[in-house]
């Protein structure tokens, strides 16, 4: 599946004049995004500002109000390409109650085209220090350790791809976010490119982040 | 698109296995529901006879209903549906997945289990095959329409009404020919016009439904 030639590197994401609506209310207006391989994107901005609505936009969940976002040109709506080299991590983690942490993380590579057998499933819950409780069942984590088993999808990724992280750092303790923080140096290393936001702020010195001040692209009244 | 069916249909079993209460309940309702009748209308064989067929049917219908509010709710609520959605594979596989595991849970217990009312009802063996083999075709149809009432009405308050309100006028059809292929056994005749007419049906939801529903799915996402 990650086999074509585009997938050497992270697509170059690319949105101009971007706006967002939420039902009646615009949150963003002309809104211009470049993040271009090997780079992370630290999107800032107070609560209801649209944070989340952008990354919907940028993984091509929802459509926006004006302009289009573009991953080498494409659009991202209609690029089935750029969903091959897409790893989206919502604020919901996805990991099913009744689903061991092995299992649900399986599920969650499988259906996403990504190596999914037993040894690669714990190799990635280690690399989060998740891997005493990975035939624990999914109900029985606490906040964080949902939170890590998520982000072990992280660790599996094989090429430079986009990553898109809505507050990836959420519940995490010191221990988790420095792995966290070793797994996007790694991916920035290696090509990639990350769209996050987070209220904590970034290391800058390791991650070097471009930020976007969301407040700033508010409708003017 | 074999890998993400597969992996959804088996998910979900799965998961159905883990919580074998809350998956039986469309069947122990189904069990409980047709047995009531006989107490309710009378032990007379004919009376019985004659309703059998419509009775079994009516509460397969409600039973497959019962099930359906929660098809996509818990996947929508917990994020799953949205990584579903960004698999690069058509939202249809999803659709045509969750109608699959549906049936499996709900409609294929019922075709088994329906021959055993049969008997209780005093059907005939004839009767009782034609019972089972419209069930067989019909409730598959209803699995199908169910998930585009459940994908419409996701993220709403009263999805559980509305629902009901969405899909049982469309199961009708299979309701009457359901019914109509045990009728016609009974009166001499040959049932193969009301397969016919229900597996035509069948073929149709399944050519329209799936994409419908994976039109009401991307549309929930946004």
């Amino acid at each position: 599946m990650s086999t074509s030639p585009a997938a050497i590197a992270a697509p170059h994401l690319h949105a101009a004049t971007l706006a967002c609506r939420r039902g009646t209310r615009l949150l963003f207006q002309d809104l211009n995004l470049n993040l271009p391989p090997g780079r992370i994107v630290w999107l800032r901005g107070h609560n209801g500002r649209g944070k989340t609505s952008l990354l919907r936009l940028a993984a091509g969940l929802s459509t926006p109000e004006h302009g289009e976002v573009t991953a080498d040109g494409e659009p991202v709506r209609r690029s089935s390409d750029f969903r091959d080299r897409l790893v989206f991590i919502g604020h919901a983690n996805a990991l099913k109650d009744d689903l061991t942490v092995t299992e649900a993380l399986q599920f969650l590579l499988r259906i996403h085209g990504r190596p999914s057998d037993a040894a690669t499933a714990h190799a990635a819950l280690a690399r989060l220090e998740m891997g005493s409780r990975r035939n624990a069942f999914v109900r029985t984590l606490s906040q964080g350790q949902r939170r890590r088993v998520a982000l072990a999808r992280l660790a599996v990724e094989p090429g430079p791809s986009l990553w898109v992280l809505d507050e990836p750092f959420d519940a995490l303790d010191v221990d988790g976010i420095t792995r966290l923080n070793d797994l996007l140096e790694g991916h920035v290393a290696r090509g990639g490119s990350v769209l996050l936001t987070s209220h904590l702020p970034l290391d800058s010195a390791r991650l070097a982040p471009l930020e976007i001040d969301l407040d700033a692209y508010a409708p003017r009244r | 698109m074999r890998s993400l069916f597969l992996a959804l249909f088996l998910r979900d079993i799965r998961l159905a296995m883990r919580r074998r209460i809350e998956a039986l309940l469309p069947v122990v309702f189904f069990v409980v529901a047709v047995s009531l009748f006989p107490l309710g209308v009378g032990p007379e064989h004919d009376t019985l006879r004659l309703i059998a067929p419509g009775v079994v049917w009516v509460c397969a219908l409600l039973a497959a209903m019962l099930s359906l509010t929660s098809l996509f709710a818990q996947d929508h609520a917990d994020g799953s549906l949205e990584q579903m959605l960004l698999t690069g594979q058509s939202a249809v596989v999803v659709a045509v997945a969750k109608s699959a595991a549906h049936w499996t849970l709900t409609g294929l217990p019922l075709t088994i289990a329906a021959p055993l009312f049969g008997l209780l009802f005093d059907m005939h063996p004839a009767s009782i095959a034609a019972l089972t083999v419209s069930l067989l075709l019909g409730t598959p149809t209803l699995s199908l329409l169910g998930a585009v009432g459940a994908a419409l009405t996701l993220g709403l308050r009263s999805a559980g009404v509305l629902i009901i309100l969405l899909v049982l006028p469309l199961s009708i059809p299979a309701l009457i020919f359901g019914t109509g292929a045990v009728g016609a056994v009974e009166a001499g005749q040959s049932s193969m016009a009301h397969y016919s007419i229900l597996g035509a049906l069948l073929i149709f939801t399944a050519l329209t439904a799936p994409p419908a529903a994976a039109a009401a799915l991307r549309i929930s996402a946004e």
